[in-house]
Parts: C-alpha cells; structure tokens; sequence
C-alpha cells in the first residue's frame, strides 16, 4: 500500500490561513489503512483545526468528507457539492489523490494535508516498512524475494557494502541490512552460488530516472 | 601502456606500502603538499580518500594531481554515492589526462553520516558495477553505454574488501566478485582483530584469491584510548577488540603503544600468505608513517626506472 503521514496541525493551519471555508478531503484506500488520512482522520483534522482557528480568533467553517478512492476521478464526483462551497479542499490522500483533485476540479485549489512516505506494509501494529521504489524492472526473483532497491541504502545489486555489521544497516541499527537479509536467505535455501554472478549495472530508465512514467496498454484501452 | 609505481612494486613480489592522505576542508595546496612530502619515500602511491565520511573536502583528483607534481605517486579513490556513471566516467578520463594511474573503487559512506546529511546519495553504479566500468574503459575502450572511447586509457584498478563486515561467511565470496569484476588490487578496512583477519584469509585462500590479486592490509596507527574507542562504537564496519584498548590504556605513552601496536602488526602481516602489502591510513598522523615503516623493516621503498 501507499503509506503516508498526515503534516503537523501547524503546517496545514499556515497553508490555509488564508482561508475561511476549507473542505478537509480524506481516503477511502491505502491511507485509511495505515490510519493516516481516512475518515476518522478527516474528522479529526477538521476539529482540530476548527479548535485552532476559534482560539486564533479567526473562525474557520470546515466540513470533511471521504471518498472511496481519490486516486480515480470517478469517485470524486461524490465531494463536488462540498469541494465547490470550500474555499479551499485539503486533501488527506497520498500525493496521486491531491493531484487527481487537482486536475479533475481545476478552478478550486487542493493542498496537501499528508506527506506520501513510502510503498510498504505494515509489519506489526504501528510499524510501517518500505519495501518497494517502483522502479519499473523487479529484480526479487534474483534477490529471494528481498528488495536490494528499495531495502538497501545504497540500493546497491552486489551487495552488502562493508557497512552492514550485526546484520543492520551502517545508516541505523533500527534499519535491516537487505543484503544480511538475502545472504541469510540464499544459504538457508542452499543457493549461495547464485550471489556469484556479478550483476551488471542497473538500467535505470524504468524508473523515475528515466523521466515521468506513463502506461499504455492496447487492449484495456477504449 | 605504462604501468603505475604500485603495479610495479606489487608485479616484482616486494612487501607493498601505501599511504593515505585526507584531502583539507579548504583549497589549501599547501596542506596536501605539506603532508606529501612527509610520505614521499616512504609509500609505493597515497591514497587520496573521496569526501571521506560524506565530509565534503578538496577532490580527490586535484589533490592527486598536487601530489604527482611533487614525485608521489596518487591512488585516487572514487566513490558511487556522489557520482553517476556519467560524472563518473569523465572524472576518470580527467584523472588519466592529469598523469593519475591508480584509481580505487568505493561504495562510499552514506551521506547520513557527513556534513551535507540531506543530500541526494546517487548510487547509480554499485562498487562491484564501478570495477567492472573501468575494466571496460581500458580493456575494451569502451564507456558503460558502449560508446567508443578515442583513445586507450591505462589504469590500474583497486578495489577495497572489509572483513570486519557482515556477514562474515560472505566477505571472501564478495571478493571474489570484486576479482572476478575486474580488480587489480585490493586494500583492506584497517585491521586490529587479526584473528577474525586471518580466518578470512583462510577462506580467501581456500578461493585462491590471492594468487589473482593482490592483497594489501589496512593499518591505522591509534593515537589515543578515545580514538580506539570511537572507532570501536563509531565507524561502520570496523571491530576494535577491546584487548588492544586494554593495552592502550596501560601504557605511559598511548601515541607509542600505538606506534607498536602498528609495527607488530605488520611484521605479523608480512608472514601471513597471501597478504602482499600494508595500507597505512595515518590521516591526520602523516609524520608517523617513516617511523613504522621503518621499523617495519620495510624502508627503503624499492625504486623503479
């Protein structure tokens, strides 16, 4: 999932500051699932900035709604009522949802009420792990199923570097070691032989490097 | 093709010495030069570290060239976290242009660690990736994307090995790598647990890596009981047994334990098979290097035409 962090109250209280009336905008996907931008948060965000702007004299209308996904602009169509009366909408989607606001009501402003971290899963309660860049060419069936991109600092592909010691990271103790992770991983399935190979530099250009990405596939295309 | 001061010392069998330098958090020449001479003599090539630590410092290459003017022979050190293959690439062709032949082959700290911590770490090429570019560069004058190169370039690549690093069963097979890539010569991370150095000379042996390189083993002469222990909680990679803290701490003179500590270990180094010369990183201790090397035994430095 897209895992996000909702801003500091101060943040988004200074980004609407100039406004009287604002739409607080939340998710129905990946950020109500990591507790981040879903209804109850939406909720929570237009009380307290409502609390806030009451005890800084300069009363604030605000209203918050959910939709089921803001990444689509289909679903969007159920806020329109409420985006239109808002001065301004603040959105508690990852960044793809305040762009699709963005671009399916263009005469009304979207801010942005989370910071989109990273792709990852939760690994128990309250731990979110990274564990994918997106970066367009999957090298996990080389690496058992451990991502050196997204899990290595360095995201190097002939891992580790001479800063893993105990297994963690030279950047963070609280960080694991991808390469410890997938040597570990090759001698309990007995395939260490295959770390041998050097791999060849990555080609970069299915990734972000390679500029903006755009999909188009024929056969689901109308 | 005319090979580097280092090539030739480590190609006749002699016992190999190199140096290293820190290059100043300035544009001082004189510093560089001042800590070159003091190792002229005394050193086969200086290592000229890459913003070591993600410390931004003078670059490794202009201060290679400040040191070549002086007759001491540069072996720079390039890293992958600062770089593309682009920037990469052109600094080597820059490098050989400047009279530079040893070139060293680094991952690099990441930038968390430096003084420019919100820097994007690049990373584009690996170390593994970076040994086998330049192979490509010399052997089949040829850049990475298979452009053609105008002209041959001759250099002599070095690669590092850590094996202080885990985990430990790996650290002889990712040599291997490292070899089979493409390395010339290899410099080790500075050695105070010898057991754990010798066990993984065993291995390297076993692998019959020493006879396709080079090996050159990593000292640094302690200076106090802080810098033992910093290093000891402080630096990536690196295991600083507490028995040589122990001995640090019960000397007179910490600055000439230190010293011993150092020549034990390479003359211990020198029977040691496989193991074909030390790699003194005395940064910011330069004027201590003629002393251990001569106590090693291994002054003067033999001299080729």
């Amino acid at each position: 999932m897209i895992v996000g962090e909702r801003k500091p109250l101060a943040e988004i209280l200074k980004a609407i500051e100039p406004y009287k009336k604002v739409l607080i905008l939340g998710c129905g996907e990946c950020v109500t699932v990591c507790m981040a931008g879903g209804d109850k948060e939406a909720r929570e965000t237009a009380l307290a900035l409502s609390i806030a702007r009451r005890k800084a004299g300069n009363p604030l209308e605000v209203k918050s709604h959910t939709v089921e996904r803001q990444c689509e602009f289909e679903y969007l169509e159920s806020a329109r009522q409420m985006v239109e009366e808002a001065d301004v909408v603040v959105s508690l989607a990852c960044g793809v949802g305040v762009q699709t606001m963005n671009m399916h009501y263009e005469d009304k402003q979207t801010l942005p009420g989370l910071n989109t971290t990273f792709m990852g899963m939760p690994v128990e309660s309250g731990v979110w792990m990274e564990n994918c860049l997106g970066c367009g060419s999957c090298v996990l069936e080389e690496t058992m199923g451990i991502c050196p991109i997204a899990r290595c600092s360095k995201s190097m592909l002939n891992g580790p570097c001479g800063g893993s010691q105990d297994g963690k990271c030279e950047v963070s103790k609280d960080i694991d070691c991808a390469w410890h992770l997938i040597v570990e991983r090759m001698m309990k399935f007995n395939k260490l032989e295959q770390l041998q190979e050097v791999k060849p530099p990555k080609d970069w250009t299915p990734s972000h490097h390679g500029g903006p990405r755009k999909m188009i596939r024929e056969d689901v295309k109308l | 093709m005319t090979k580097s001061n280092l090539q030739k010392v480590l190609e006749s069998g002699i016992f190999a010495v190199t140096g290293e330098l820190g290059p100043p958090k300035s544009a001082e020449r004189e510093k560089v030069e001042h800590h070159a001479k003091i190792l002229k003599g005394y050193v086969d090539a200086v290592n000229l570290t890459d913003n070591q630590t993600a410390i931004v410092r003078a670059s490794s290459i202009a201060c290679g060239k400040i040191i070549l003017d002086l007759g001491v022979e540069p072996n720079i050190q390039i890293t992958c976290r600062d770089r593309n293959r682009i920037g990469i690439q052109s600094d080597v062709l820059g490098a050989v242009a400047l009279g530079i032949k040893n070139i060293l082959c680094i991952q690099g700290d990441h930038a968390s660690f430096g003084n420019e911590p919100q820097a994007k770490n690049v990373n584009d090429l690996d170390s593994i990736n970076l040994i086998s570019t330049l192979k490509k560069m010399r052997d089949e004058q040829e850049l990475l994307g298979g452009d053609k190169l105008e002209a041959p370039i001759d250099i002599f690549i070095g690669a590092v090995a850590n094996p202080f690093a885990d985990p430990f069963e790996y650290r002889a097979y990712r040599l291997a790598k490292k070899v089979a890539a493409g390395a010339d010569f290899i410099q080790t991370q500075a050695i105070y647990d010898m057991e754990r150095f010798e066990r993984w000379m065993e291995k390297v042996r076993e692998l019959g890596l020493h006879k396709k390189v080079p090996i050159l083993a990593g000292i640094i002469p302690l200076k106090s009981v802080g810098a033992a222990r910093y290093m000891q909680k402080n630096v990536a990679g690196m295991i600083v047994p507490d028995h040589i803290i122990d001995r640090l701490k019960a000397a007179e003179d910490k600055k000439a334990e230190g010293v011993n500590i150092a020549v034990e270990m390479i003359k211990h180094l020198q029977t040691i098979e496989g193991v074909a010369g030390v790699h003194i990183m005395a940064v910011a201790w330069e004027e201590i290097v003629p002393e251990i090397v001569k106590r090693a035994g291994l002054y003067p430095r033999p001299k080729f035409d």
